[in-house]
C-alpha cells in the first residue's frame, strides 16, 4: 500500500506536486480568515474562576481597561505653570480617545473644600488661563496629601505624575478597536511632546499591556520566519551539502505552514501571543523528516544507488520512524490541552496538525520534487573515520565511569527543580526592548506598580454602606492594607467621607473623622455624587443599590507567590475582623498570579498522559517493554535536568514553561527511536553484542541526529529571541533541553544499554524479539 | 429637581403662527434657522402652566441587571423669562428621606442649586458648573433632567423621521454650555404636538452614549403633554434608568415664596 503510494509519488511527479499545490492554496485561504486576538483575557478560559470573579465585578461595577501616560517633567517639578498647562490639555484631549469613559488627572481632581456654607467641589485646576494667578505651591500641597492622589496621579516628591484613561471597549469589531485607541493615544502623546519638549511621556495601563502581545507577535514573525529559513537553508546546503534538497525542504516547511495556518483560519481559530509562534515551531519540526530522508538517499547515491532507487528506499526505511516520531511529537504537543490558558492549546494544536501536514508532505510531495529537481551526488567508496566515530569509541571506552557520572549529574541537576519559583508577571512577560515594559518600569519605579488587587464588599442591604459599622470596616482594612508592604495606593470610598465630613464642618481638622450617622453619610453622598462632573462619577466605586463597594489596592511589583499570600492575609483580615460583609477579591494580576499554579498542576496530568500514550506508541514500535521502560529514563531526564538547570539562569516558572515538558517529551522521543531502533536491529538481526551495537547505532544515525537537533536548536534559539518573554523562555528551554537529550542519548544511553543489556540477558532478548528494522 | 421640564416634549397650545412657518419653510431657509424654529416652537408649545405638583420613581438598572429604585417628589414653578425653579424631596432610599433639592434653571447663567440635608440640618449650596454627573447615580443627568430653555443649544434640523406619533422633526442641538458632558443631541420631535419622543446623547468625542426614550405621554388641561413612563440607556456601559411619572398636578398655587432656602428646610 505505502510502497504504491511512493512508486505514484516518483512517477507521477508533476501531478503529485499540481495536487498539493491545490491543496495549499485552497487551505491557505482560510488564512485571511486569522485574526490576532489583543487581550490579556485570552490567557484565561471561560471556566476560569478567577476569571469568572472578576468579570462578576465588572458587570456591576464597570469594566477598567486604562491607558495611563506617565508624565515626567524633565526638571523634577510637576507644580510649574508649564506643566500643569501640559497636563490640563492632555487631560482635555484624552477625552477624545475612542471609547475612553473617565480620564483622572491632578488637574481635573475634583477638590471639595467648605465655602461659608457651601460645599465646593471643582478640578483643582479648572482652566488653564487661570494657572497665572494660582498658588501653585498650595496645590502641589493639597496634591501630595490627598490619598486617593499621591502614588497613584503624582509621586511623593512630586516629580512625576499620570493621567489615567479608563477604556470601554465594546468589542464588536476585534481587530479594529484595540490599534484605534493605541493609534489615539500615541498620537495624543505625540502632540502633547512636540508642544513642551521639556517632558517626557511614557505609555502603560492594560490597553498598552493587550496592544503589546500583537505587537510582539508581529515583529516576531515578521523576523524569526525569514531567520529561520535562512537557518534551514544553510544547514542543508553546507550539512547536507545538497542545494536542491535545500529548496525542496523549503517547499515542505512552506506548505505545511501556509496549510495548517490557513485550516486555522477555516477552523475559526484566532492568534494569541503563544499561538502566533506556531508558524516558527511547525517550521523547525517539519525540517527533521526531510533531513532523514534526504540523509538516507543521499547515503545510498554515494553509494552508487540511482536517484529514483534512492528515493524509493529511502522512503522505505524512513516511514516507520518518522511517522512514529511525528506522531510522538504531535502526541507532545496535544498534550497542550490540558492547560488552563486556552492559547496553548492552540499552539499544542496548531502544531499537532502542522507536524502531521509536514509527515505526509514529506513521504508525498518531497520525493515529487526531488524527483523533478536535478540532483547530483559524488560516489564516495570508503567511508571515512569522523566525529561519531570518536564519541563511539570514546563512549564504549569509558562506559563505567560515564554511567555514575552522568546518573549523578542527572541527579544533582534534578534536585534544583523544585527551587524554581512560581511567577506570572504580565508586566515580564516583555523584555525590555518593549515599549510597554519600559513604560511601566518607570512607573513603577516612580509613582506605582501596574498591577493591582480589587476587593468588592458586599454589606448585603441596600444602602448598606453608609452603615457606620461597614464604614468603620473599610476605614479600617484601608488602613491596614496601606500599612502592608506590598501596597503602593488604594482607593477607597470610605477616604472621600473622611473629607467629605471635614468639609461639612467648615474644614475643620478634627472633624476628619467618618459620620457616626448611617442618614447623615447618605446624605453626604447624595451631595457629593450629584456636585460631580460627567465622567468623574461613582459608579466604578458604588453598586447601583448602594450595598457594595469596590476598592481598588494597587500594588508594587510583586510575583505571583506574594500576590497569592498577599491575597490569602486580606482574606484572614476579613474573616476575623469582618465576618458580617461579604468580600469577594479579585483582579488581573490574581488571575495571571493564579494561573501559573493551577497550569502546573493541570500540565502534570496532560504530561503524565502524553508519557504513558507516548511510552506505549515506543513499547509497540521497539516491540519491547523492556526497551520502552529504559527509554524512558533519556525521555525524561533532558526536561528534568533543563529545568535543574533553569533555576541557575532564571529561576521563574511561569505559564509558558509549565507546558515545556509536555511538548519536548514528543520531540526528544525522536532521538531516542532512531538510536534504540538501530541498536536493537543490530542486536536482533545481525546478532551484535551490546557494544557493537552501540556502535553500529552511532555510526547509522548519529549524523542525521546530529544535524536534526542542530536545526531544532536553532529554531527554538531563533523563538528564544522574541521580545515577549513567554514565548522566548519556553524556546530557550526547549533548545536546552534538545541538547541535553542528544547529550543523554549520545553518553549515557549506551552505558546504560551496554549495563542493563549485557550477555547474561541477551539471549533472553534476542529470542524475545522479532525483527525490526528501522 | 425640575424632573418635570423633561418636556421637549410638550405640546404647542394650538396651531400658532410658528408652527405654520415651520411645516412650510421659507426657501432661503438654512437648517440652522429651521432647528432654531423648531426649538422655539417646542418652548412655545409649553407655556402658561403656571406650576405644578408631581411624584415620580426612578428603577436603576446595571449591566448585572440588579435593580435599585428612587422616589422624589417635584414641585415647579413657571418663571417667564427665564428657566423654572423647582424643589425636590427625596423619600427613598430611606437613609436620604427628607432632603431637599431647590434650583433655580437659568437661560444663560449658571444654574443655582442647593441641597438640604436634614440630618446635618443644614443648606448646602451646589457647584453648578459640574451639572453633567449623574442624578441619584441614574444614567440621567442634571443636565438631562434640566427645564428645556431656547438658549441652552444652537440647533440644526436633520430632516423628518418616522416616530410613534407619525412624523417627527429630527433635530440636532449642540449644547452652548463648555461644561456640558455632550457635543451633540438628536431629539425626535412630533410635528403634531411638539412632544420629544427621543433623544440620543453624543459624550465628548462624539461618541453615541445614551439613548432616552418616551413611551407614553398624557395630556393635562387640554393642551399640557407630559411624559408617564421613559428610558434612558446607557451605551457604553449597559446601565439603564426607568423613570415613571406620577400624576401631574397643575395650578395648585405654588409662590415664588415656596421656593428659597428657608422652605428648603421646611420641606416634607
Amino acid at each position: 500500500m505505502k510502497e504504491k503510494l511512493f512508486e505514484f509519488a516518483v512517477r507521477r511527479p508533476l501531478l503529485v506536486i499540481f495536487l498539493t499545490v491545490l491543496f495549499v492554496i485552497g487551505a491557505a485561504y482560510g488564512g485571511s480568515k486569522l485574526t490576532f486576538k489583543s487581550d490579556y483575557r485570552v490567557f484565561f478560559g471561560e471556566d476560569n474562576p478567577e476569571l469568572q470573579a472578576y468579570e462578576k465585578v465588572q458587570a456591576t461595577f464597570t469594566k477598567n481597561d486604562n491607558v495611563a501616560f506617565v508624565v515626567a517633567p524633565k526638571d523634577g517639578q510637576v507644580f510649574t505653570e508649564t506643566t500643569l498647562e501640559a497636563i490640563h490639555k492632555l487631560t482635555e484631549m484624552s477625552w477624545q480617545i475612542p471609547y475612553s469613559s473617565r480620564v483622572d488627572s491632578i488637574t481635573n481632581y475634583q477638590h471639595t473644600v467648605a465655602e461659608e456654607d457651601d460645599l465646593i467641589v471643582e478640578d483643582l485646576v479648572l482652566e488653564r488661563e487661570m494657572l497665572p494667578e494660582l498658588d501653585l505651591e498650595k496645590i502641589k500641597q493639597i496634591a501630595v496629601t490627598e490619598p486617593l492622589l499621591v502614588n497613584k496621579l503624582i509621586s511623593e516628591d512630586a516629580s512625576t505624575t499620570m493621567v489615567g484613561v479608563t477604556i470601554h471597549l465594546p468589542g464588536i469589531n476585534e481587530v479594529t478597536e484595540l490599534p484605534e485607541v493605541v493609534a489615539s493615544v500615541r498620537d495624543i502623546r505625540d502632540q502633547v511632546l512636540a508642544e513642551y519638549p521639556e517632558l517626557d511621556i511614557y505609555l502603560s495601563g492594560v490597553v498598552l499591556l493587550n496592544n503589546a502581545f500583537s505587537e510582539a507577535a508581529l515583529n516576531d514573525n515578521a523576523t524569526f520566519i525569514p531567520a529561520m529559513f535562512a537557518i534551514v537553508a544553510i544547514t542543508m546546503v553546507f550539512l547536507l551539502r545538497t542545494f536542491t534538497g535545500g529548496i525542496s525542504t523549503i517547499f515542505i516547511v512552506m506548505f505545511s505552514i501556509l496549510s495548517t495556518m490557513g485550516l486555522a483560519g477555516w477552523m475559526g481559530y484566532y492568534l494569541t501571543g503563544p499561538s502566533a509562534s506556531a508558524p516558527t515551531v511547525i517550521l523547525t519540526l517539519a525540517v527533521a523528516d526531510c533531513v532523514h530522508i534526504l540523509a538516507t538517499m543521499m547515503y545510498e547515491m554515494r553509494h552508487g544507488t540511482e536517484k529514483r532507487q534512492a528515493i524509493l528506499d529511502s522512503l522505505k526505511i524512513n516511514f516507520q520512524p518518522i511517522l512514529l516520531t511525528s506522531l510522538t511529537t504531535a502526541v507532545g504537543f496535544l498534550s497542550m490541552n490540558f492547560s488552563d490558558s486556552p492559547p496553548f492549546h492552540d499552539l499544542g494544536n496548531l502544531v499537532a496538525i502542522g507536524v502531521m501536514l509536514a509527515f505526509v508532505f514529506s513521504i508525498t510531495v518531497f520525493p515529487a520534487l526531488l524527483m523533478v529537481l536535478p540532483l547530483k551526488v559524488k560516489l564516495e567508496s570508503e567511508r571515512k573515520a569522523d566525529f561519531m566515530d570518536k564519541i563511539s569509541h570514546f563512549v564504549i571506552e569509558k562506559r563505567r565511569s560515564l554511567l555514575p557520572t552522568f546518573a549523578v549529574i542527572i541527579v544533582a541537576l534534578c534536585v534544583f527543580i523544585p527551587q524554581n519559583v512560581l511567577n506570572d508577571d504580565f508586566v515580564k512577560y516583555f523584555d525590555k526592548s518593549v515599549d510597554f515594559r519600559q513604560a511601566t518600569d518607570f512607573m513603577q519605579e516612580r509613582i506605582s506598580g501596574i498591577g493591582s488587587i480589587e476587593v468588592e464588599l458586599s454589606s448585603g442591604t441596600s444602602g448598606g454602606i453608609s452603615n457606620p459599622d461597614y464604614l468603620k470596616t473599610m476605614d479600617e482594612f484601608n488602613k491596614w492594607i496601606r500599612a502592608q508592604a506590598e501596597t503602593d495606593h488604594t482607593n477607597m470610598i470610605s477616604d472621600i467621607f473622611l473629607r467629605l465630613n471635614k468639609n461639612m464642618h467648615g474644614d475643620d481638622p478634627s472633624y476628619y473623622r467618618l459620620p457616626e450617622d448611617r442618614e447623615l453619610a447618605a446624605q453626604y453622598l447624595l451631595l457629593y455624587e450629584m456636585s460631580l462632573p460627567y465622567g468623574l462619577d461613582l459608579n466604578n466605586q458604588l453598586d447601583v443599590d448602594k450595598t457594595a463597594t469596590r476598592m481598588v489596592i494597587t500594588v508594587k511589583n510583586i510575583t505571583s507567590e506574594e500576590y497569592l499570600m498577599l491575597e490569602q492575609r486580606i482574606k484572614a483580615w476579613f474573616v476575623s475582623n469582618a465576618p458580617q460583609f461579604e468580600a469577594t477579591i479579585a483582579s488581573p494580576s490574581l488571575m495571571f498570579a493564579h494561573i501559573g499554579q493551577r497550569n502546573i498542576y493541570s500540565m502534570l496530568t496532560g504530561t503524565t498522559l502524553a508519557l504513558i500514550l507516548i511510552s506505549v506508541m515506543l513499547g509497540f514500535a521497539l516491540r519491547s517493554v523492556k526497551f520502552g521502560l529504559i527509554s524512558l529514563i533519556p525521555n525524561l531526564a533532558p526536561a528534568g535536568m533543563a529545568f535543574g538547570i533553569w533555576y541557575f539562569l532564571d529561576g521563574e516558572v511561569g505559564l509558558g514553561l509549565s507546558v515545556v515538558v509536555g511538548m519536548t517529551l514528543g520531540i526528544v522521543v525522536d532521538d531516542t527511536v532512531h538510536f534504540l531502533s538501530k541498536y536493537i536491529y543490530a542486536r536482533r538481526n545481525k546478532n551484535k553484542d551490546s557494544i557493537d551495537a552501540v556502535r553500529y547505532a552511532f555510526n547509522s544515525v548519529g549524523r542525521a541526529l546530529w544535524i536534526t537537533t542542530l536545526v531544532l536548536v536553532a529554531g527554538f534559539m531563533v523563538l528564544a529571541q522574541s521580545s515577549f518573554k513567554l514565548n522566548a523562555d519556553m524556546g530557550l528551554l526547549t533548545a536546552m533541553t534538545i541538547v541535553l537529550a542528544l547529550v543523554v542519548d549520545f553518553l549515557f544511553l549506551p552505558p546504560l544499554l551496554m549495563k542493563l543489556d549485557n550477555d547474561k540477558n541477551t539471549a533472553m532478548t534476542t529470542q524475545a524479539m522479532t525483527t525490526k528494522e528501522s | 429637581m425640575k424632573l418635570h421640564t423633561v418636556k421637549l416634549h410638550t405640546v404647542l397650545v394650538a396651531l400658532t403662527v410658528q408652527g405654520a412657518m415651520i411645516t412650510t419653510p421659507a426657501i432661503a431657509e438654512t437648517p440652522e434657522e429651521q432647528g432654531l424654529k423648531v426649538a422655539q416652537a417646542v418652548k412655545q408649545s409649553n407655556i402658561g402652566w403656571k406650576d405644578s405638583e408631581t411624584s415620580l420613581k426612578l428603577v436603576l438598572r446595571n449591566a448585572a441587571n440588579q435593580e435599585s429604585t428612587r422616589e422624589v417628589r417635584s414641585k415647579t414653578l413657571e418663571v417667564e423669562g427665564d428657566g423654572d425653579k423647582s424643589l425636590s424631596i427625596f423619600d427613598h432610599p430611606r437613609d436620604v428621606k427628607g432632603t431637599a433639592f431647590l434650583s433655580f434653571s437659568h437661560t444663560t447663567t449658571p444654574d443655582d442649586q442647593w441641597l438640604y440635608l436634614p440630618a446635618l440640618k443644614r443648606v448646602k449650596r451646589i457647584a453648578s458648573r459640574n451639572k453633567s454627573g449623574p442624578y441619584m447615580g441614574s444614567e440621567f443627568s442634571y443636565e438631562d433632567l434640566a427645564s428645556f430653555e431656547v438658549e441652552k443649544y444652537t440647533y440644526k434640523l436633520l430632516g423628518e423621521k418616522p416616530c410613534p406619533a407619525g412624523t417627527c422633526y429630527e433635530l440636532e442641538q449642540y449644547p452652548t454650555d463648555k461644561y456640558s458632558g455632550y457635543t451633540r443631541l438628536i431629539s425626535l420631535i412630533d410635528k403634531d404636538e411638539y412632544r420629544n419622543w427621543q433623544t440620543t446623547f453624543y459624550d465628548r468625542k462624539n461618541s453615541l452614549l445614551k439613548t432616552l426614550t418616551v413611551d407614553s405621554f398624557k395630556q393635562y388641561q387640554g393642551q399640557f403633554w407630559r411624559a408617564e413612563k421613559m428610558t434612558m440607556v446607557n451605551h457604553q456601559t449597559k446601565k439603564s434608568t426607568d423613570v415613571i411619572f406620577g400624576e401631574y398636578k397643575f395650578g395648585v398655587g405654588l409662590k415664588d415664596s415656596d421656593f428659597n432656602k428657608n422652605s428648603l428646610k421646611r420641606a416634607k
